[in-house]
């Protein structure tokens, strides 16, 4: 059951959810009339609707709801090769107290899930860093931050689809283009996704 | 052909956006005053969605090197045409004839901020995502328009013009919102204050947001940080400052500051035409 649903204004409802991507998933198999998207976030569901949709049905409908992570058929596996040479990789093994391989082998043994999309397109916050190596995010942030860097901040890890301002601490770099205007799917990671890490190949320059 | 003589202080092509792509981090972007981009095709005979020029004050020189029937709508005024050297002032929210080597010029608008020219058949854009619009957030869509850019026209005329005149509704009074998400984490004297001080628009809005200057807004809930919601072209963020921005078409997808309101959605084309410097009300109204 879903409880907590709020009007964004009068072309949207905000719902509280336990697992936003699985509602989100939930919401748009319904198919209901009207409904433009639902598009979760860190806690948060956004569905919004054009004028066509009767509201009070579709809050009815919404309220009905399980709060599970419901896995939806589109949802994808997806590996992602890292070379882990990011300019903070000493100081995020320095703040847990870890040593740099073991800041590696805790980044790439976790299986993450992609909660939400944000701050840029493909942008992907994915879940399921491992507690000792939570990381508060930079106080200054980098003005600029390169395409393919695999970071991490708070209980997240990312990686950024094109170079942008960016305070998250940089672990590593990847040649996997997350975002491609040409692809079928534009954002190589959706909402309900899962992502592992490897380590890469080392390149010649550090043999 | 049409030629980009001269962008103006900013000019790009916009259709009505691209929805349905908010889950991977690309916002609507679309028409900023999405009416008139509507008006301005149908008064040419085009579809409402074909692409069309958003232009900001006046600047935009274009010269038509085929003849053919534009209209301009949005902010208010006239424009100038140039034939032969020969200078005509026309009329905004009706079709005109343009002849071949015509120059036509965007004046500055008497009032609003941003002007939308149709051309019959549309301009042709090739599609990302399913929009011809510029994402100036998200860096989406076509490149602003620049002196010396070729514009050429597409083929999304629909039936002549059925109408030759047509009448904008008034846009007087308070803009209209509906209490926000997290209304409740603002004071009480926050909650007055929203609907009881002129807001003066500041210079520094942009299709990202719209930027207000007045008495801070205060916060109730001081000790907790807003983890990242979804956000909607409307919606009245207020930041550390207490000084609320309203998010336009070109917003990000998701945001972290708490939403005090929602602007609702049959006012949010005026937010399009506010000028730096005005001065807005607000009224909260409840859902119907």
């Amino acid at each position: 059951m879903i409880s907590d649903i709020r009007a964004m204004g009068d072309r949207a409802l905000l719902l509280a959810a336990k697992h936003p991507a699985g509602v989100a998933a939930t919401i748009t198999d319904l198919n209901f009339p009207g409904v433009i998207e639902a598009v979760p976030a860190a806690e948060t569901v956004l569905v919004s609707f054009d004028s066509t949709c009767d509201r009070t049905r579709l809050q009815r409908a919404i309220s009905e709801l399980d709060d599970i992570a419901a896995a939806s058929k589109t949802n994808a596996h997806i590996v992602i090769p890292v070379t882990y040479d990011g300019e903070d990789l000493h100081d995020v093994a320095e703040l847990n107290n870890l040593t740099i391989a073991e800041v590696i082998q805790i980044h790439s043994t976790a299986t993450y899930t992609v909660a939400f999309c944000g701050f840029a397109p493909g942008f992907a916050y994915l879940q399921g860093l491992d507690d000792r190596l939570l990381t508060p995010r930079l106080s200054t942030p980098r003005p600029r931050v390169p395409a393919g860097a695999v970071a991490i901040a708070d209980k997240w890890s990312a990686v950024y689809p094109r170079e942008s301002p960016g305070g998250w601490r940089l672990l590593g770099h990847t040649t996997t283009q997350l975002f491609d205007l040409s692809a079928e799917r534009p954002a190589l990671l959706a909402p309900g996704d899962t992502v592992d890490f490897t380590v890469a190949a080392p390149t010649e320059s550090q043999r | 052909m049409i030629e980009v003589l001269d962008a103006g202080p900013r000019s790009l092509l916009m259709d009505l956006g691209r929805s349905g792509w908010s889950h991977i981090g690309v916002g609507p972007s679309g028409a900023f005053d999405r009416a008139a981009l509507r008006l301005a095709n149908r008064l040419v005979g085009n579809r409402e969605s074909a692409p069309c020029i958003e232009t900001l004050g006046g600047g935009l020189r274009l010269k038509f090197h085929e003849p053919t029937v534009i209209s301009i709508t949005g902010a208010m005024g006239e424009f100038t045409k140039l034939t032969d050297g020969r200078s005509t002032t026309c009329s905004r929210n009706a079709p005109v004839d343009v002849a071949a080597n015509d120059v036509v010029i965007i004046t500055p608008p008497s009032s609003g901020l941003r002007s939308y020219l149709a051309i019959r058949g549309g301009i042709n854009v090739e599609p990302t995502l399913g929009s011809a619009s510029t994402d100036t957030l998200a860096g989406i869509g076509p490149d602003p328009l620049s002196a010396g850019a070729e514009l050429r026209t597409a083929q999304l005329q629909i039936a002549q013009p059925p109408i030759d005149l047509a009448v904008r509704r008034s846009t007087e009074g308070p803009i209209h919102v509906i209490q926000g998400p997290r209304w409740d984490w603002f004071t009480n004297t926050a909650h007055a204050l929203l609907q009881s001080q002129p807001w003066t628009v500041s210079p520094v809005s942009d299709r990202i947001g719209i930027r207000l200057d007045g008495a801070e807004l205060q916060r109730s809930i001081v000790n907790r940080e807003l983890p990242s919601e979804p956000m909607v072209t409307g919606a009245i963020q207020v930041p550390p400052s207490g000084l609320p921005v309203i998010l336009g078409p070109d917003r990000p997808t998701t945001g972290g500051y708490p939403v005090i309101a929602v602007v609702i959605d049959a006012h949010l084309d005026r937010l399009a035409q506010l000028t730096a410097g005005e001065k807005i009300r607000f009224k909260v109204t409840r859902l119907d």
